[in-house]
């Protein structure tokens, strides 16, 4: 089987792209030599320095709050309108509501960012509200992006669920909201978890639009990141790198691990 | 379901309007406002333009439109050379991604049944982790003095560090790295419909593997490419972090020249001129976007 | 032929009374004009292919769709405009919708629990229930920890646990394999006989509605064809579109000769004897008759004296075991059905391939369909 070895050696090419660069940015994030690619010992001192480092710090704090805010808003958002465009059947409207749910998952994020800047500017202008740049701005510019995503998710749930189950539900005499929540809340939950985890993590790891809609005070994590990145390697950021993959291979591996969990009890 | 009520009809309205309404503030609203913009006089100031309409004392409206804005875009040959560069290191990456994405792609359809979840997770896992540190880390191995000349010097391979970092290479691969996982998905999930036994059928009926290839697995994947394509193309040709990170001097793309205008020039009607015509560039890929979408979302939801 | 033989005579009040109802979804009509009472107590079938409007009939009756036109009136009281969730019937879906994330416990209890029932009340109702349908020791699965059959009762449980004035069934026996279907059908009408309960089935198997039902309506095209008690249906169809869709069917079609005493002298296009049948048509009129291959008996010679005799050869034989098929074909090209019970373990049948063979039947066993 020629072609099979061949399919075998692309895939293991393919993997090895993707994950060499994280591989070394971990081990070289124990390096104790400031020159990031020469390897000089085994050191943690820049996870030491990455821990004193009070701009570092500040700046996830404030990512997390944005994150978890603008997550929330998302999955809220995103869910009402994965109803609408799967529950609500046809309606005038529909055509524009779908383009606009869809459209900020292909759209360049500098126009989103300068998009969003320029609303701001206008609406202070006009109302007074939002007054300068920061928290509020960025969480609702995150929210916005983090919606089309949190849709998308929701979604093809929703589409997945059986209709009937709400429909007995209500012929059993629950009320459409109480069905909302005594039925379908719980049956689309995993993907309503998905669709919250995913908006968090754009959020926090948007560097674009944030930069447009910060403010001064404003630093969100990846905006520090960048700005210390481009002044050249630093090995501060391979160590808060390496913190940042562990975190997420341990949640994706708990969430693996539940979900199998589950589905081994589900004959 | 179709039940009647004035209740129901409250709930209904309420659950549509929330979502519509936000979309329409927060994202229908500013990207008209870009265009309002994109025509507006610059000036120095806050905010940085002169309104397009100004209500004189006699309540007359003096509108004051400029093209000057559009007009600089071509006029300019920095903006004429980022938009070009753009598309086609946008189209290269695409092209690129492609290639490897789809053996990848193909890979974990045929693998075991049982492998195939674990083999698209580790796809899909990069992506969840910090796309600003995967492409500093391509910093670190790009340099001169980084991981892949040491290593390339340390087997005699070559003497003088390749140069690399700070030129269109390591955009093209910035581009690729990150967007890999945008390929794969969709090509997986076409391929992974894709019925087996049409194959068989195909060597059946005497075609060789690669025949079968080129007329049954390729055509019915094309959805997967077109949709795998669409998803590297549009966010490439406004990338900022890669060009700014891993691109040299000379490399310009529309996402960092509309950066640049805006905050270091402060030219902000400028600014706006160039997202419209980076949005008149995607405008037909977001189109065909959305169509493939809907088209798959619908299908699901029937 | 049903097992549910109930004493007749007794007319008891109307459970459902569907009045004029038609229903359209944009161009297409999917119920065109209904009229029908179904009576308190009765299990009752709608029966037709799929798309003929007999699910958007139930699902009107349940208050998931609402009459374009018409009204649908529940134990007299006009429901037309009431939502599911305040009308006195409960559905049983057909993929049963047990709501994943309960308990088989928990799904019979919601629908009390909507109701306001006293929480003293509702372990004991549940109970009652569960033990009706035999799946009192099942009350702490989850439905994904259940077979087909099981799910089936649960879900029957959780309708009947509300003590609703009629239980819909939308083809509550499709997702179980044959062999179940055909005991849950005993198990279905028992229980009812048991509660007391009005059902309402949708189904598309003639033979589960002809052993459940007191009474089928047959459906096509969003009309009504008829509706009588299985027997009536099966032996006296009203048009050749029933008696098609109900079991095997042979038609000669031809015009009525002549027409006395409610005796029809019928001659069949291409058969030169006359063919006698009891009805009452205009002489002249188009139609055809109908008789059931069980009907025909089958002879090498012609019967001494019947009225009704052609005469053919035979091209095709099925042998089912209990029953063989003849397919015989008539001079005039018609292809007749002909079912001989197999009584004997005989090795040869009396009758083989390219035999000319002689049919007949009685006057009374042929049905004439305009």
């Amino acid at each position: 089987m020629r072609r099979s070895v061949s399919l075998l050696s692309a895939m293991v090419f393919g993997y090895a792209f993707l994950y060499a660069p994280i591989v070394l940015l971990m081990v070289y994030s124990f390096n104790a030599s400031r020159e990031v690619s020469v390897w000089g010992g085994f050191s943690t001192k820049w996870y030491g320095e990455l821990l004193d480092n009070d701009a570092y710090l500040n700046a996830a704090w404030l990512s997390l709050k944005i994150a978890a805010t603008s997550a929330t808003g998302a999955l809220v958002l995103g869910t009402l309108a994965a109803l609408v465009l799967v529950r609500f059947g046809r309606f005038s409207g529909r055509l524009l509501f779908n383009g606009l749910i869809t459209a900020p998952l292909v759209m360049p994020e500098v126009i989103l960012g300068l998009a969003m800047l320029l609303l701001f500017v206008a609406l202070e202008d006009l109302i007074g509200w939002p007054d300068g740049r920061g928290f509020t701005t960025i969480a609702i510019a995150h929210t916005t992006v983090g919606m089309a995503y949190a849709t998308v998710v929701v979604r093809s749930r929703l589409a997945q669920m059986d209709v009937s189950l709400e429909e007995a539900a209500m012929d059993l005499g629950a009320r459409p909201a109480k069905v909302f929540f005594l039925i379908t809340l719980p049956v689309i939950a995993p993907s309503l978890a998905a669709a919250w985890l995913l908006a968090f993590t754009l959020s926090l790891d948007d560097v674009v639009v944030a930069q447009f809609v910060s403010g001064p005070g404003s630093t969100t994590l990846p905006i520090e990141v960048f700005s210390s990145v481009r002044l050249g390697v630093s090995p501060q950021v391979n160590a808060l790198g390496t913190i940042i993959v562990v975190v997420v291979a341990v949640i994706i591996g708990m969430a693996t691990w539940l979900t199998s969990r589950k589905q081994r009890s589900q004959p | 379901m179709r039940v009647g009520g004035l209740r129901r009809d409250w709930g209904r309205r309420l659950v549509l309007a929330v979502p519509y309404l936000w979309l329409l503030v927060f994202f229908l609203a500013p990207l008209l406002i870009v265009g309002k913009i994109s025509f507006s006089e610059s000036r120095i100031g806050i905010p940085p333009y002169e309104p397009l309409v100004d209500w004189a004392e006699n309540g007359i409206a003096m509108v004051r439109a400029t093209l000057q804005n559009y007009v600089l875009l071509f006029e300019d040959d920095l903006y004429v050379d980022a938009y070009i560069q753009s598309l086609t290191i946008a189209g290269i990456s695409t092209l690129l991604c492609l290639l490897i994405g789809y053996p990848m792609a193909l890979g974990i359809a045929r693998a075991p049944e049982k492998s195939r979840g674990p083999l698209l997770l580790l796809v899909i896992v990069p992506f969840w982790t910090s796309f600003l540190i995967r492409v500093y880390a391509w910093m670190t191995i790009l340099r001169d003095e980084g991981v892949l000349n040491h290593a390339l010097m340390g087997l005699g391979l070559i003497d003088e560090p390749l140069v690399i970092l700070n030129t269109d290479w390591a955009v093209y691969i910035g581009i690729v790295y990150s967007y890999l996982p945008f390929m794969v998905l969709p090509l997986y999930a076409t391929l992974e419909k894709l019925d087996t036994t049409l194959l068989e059928a195909a060597a059946d009926l005497g075609a060789r593997p690669i025949r079968a290839f080129v007329s049954v697995t390729l055509p019915l994947s094309v959805p997967g490419i077109v949709a795998g394509s669409l998803l590297v193309f549009v966010p490439a040709v406004g990338e900022y972090v890669i060009p700014n990170l891993l691109g040299g001097g000379d490399t310009q793309m529309l996402g960092k020249a509309l950066w640049d205008v805006f905050a270091q020039t402060r030219d902000w009607p400028s600014a706006a001129a160039l997202a419209v015509a980076m949005l008149v560039a995607l405008v037909i890929p977001i189109a065909l976007f959305q169509r493939i979408q809907t088209r798959m979302e619908e299908g699901r939801e029937r | 032929m049903s097992l549910a033989v109930r004493p007749e005579g007794e007319i008891r009040p109307p459970a459902i009374q569907i009045r004029g109802v038609e229903k359209r979804f944009g161009d297409a009509t999917a119920v065109a004009g209904i009229d029908l009472e179904i009576r308190e107590g009765e299990f009752f079938s709608l029966l037709g292919p799929s798309g003929c409007g007999k699910t958007t009939l139930l699902r009107m009756m349940a208050g998931f769709e609402t009459p374009t036109s018409g009204s649908v009136l529940i134990a007299g009281a006009d429901m037309t405009a009431v939502p599911p969730y305040e009308r006195p019937v409960n559905m049983m879906f057909q993929s049963y919708a047990l709501f994943p994330h309960m308990n088989v416990a928990d799904n019979v209890a919601f629908g009390l629990k909507q109701d306001g029932v006293a929480k003293a009340e509702i372990p004991k109702r549940v109970a009652e229930a569960l033990d009706l349908v035999q799946m009192g020791e099942f009350a702490k699965r989850k439905p994904h920890q259940m077979s087909g059959g099981q799910r089936q009762r649960v879900a029957l449980a959780r309708c009947l646990v509300k003590r609703p004035k009629v239980v819909l069934l939308d083809e509550p026996l499709s997702a179980l394999d044959k062999k179940l279907r055909e005991k849950t059908q005993f198990e279905l009408v028992n229980i009812q006989e048991k509660v007391g309960i009005t059902f309402v089935m949708v189904t598309h198997d003639q033979e589960e509605a002809m052993t459940m039902s007191t009474r089928i309506a047959v459906m096509n095209a969003g009309r009504i064809l008829q509706v009588g008690r299985p027997h009536e249906i099966y032996e006296y169809p009203t048009t050749r579109m029933v008696a098609d869709f109900i079991g095997t069917a042979n038609f000669f079609s031809g015009m009525v000769e002549d027409s006395q005493n409610g005796q029809v002298t019928f001659r069949a296009d291409g058969i030169d004897a006359p063919l006698v049948v009891s009805g009452d048509l205009a002489i002249g009129a188009h139609a055809a008759i109908m008789v059931r291959p069980e009907k025909i008996i089958m002879g090498r010679e012609a019967p001494a004296g019947a009225a009704n005799s052609v005469s053919g050869v035979v091209i095709e034989i099925a042998y089912l075991g209990d029953v063989s098929i003849y397919h015989v074909r008539l001079e005039s090209g018609l292809v007749v059905l002909v079912t001989t019970a197999n009584l004997r373990h005989s090795a040869e049948p009396a009758v083989t391939w390219d035999d000319r063979v002689h049919l007949s039947w009685h006057p009374g066993n042929a049905v004439l369909l305009p």
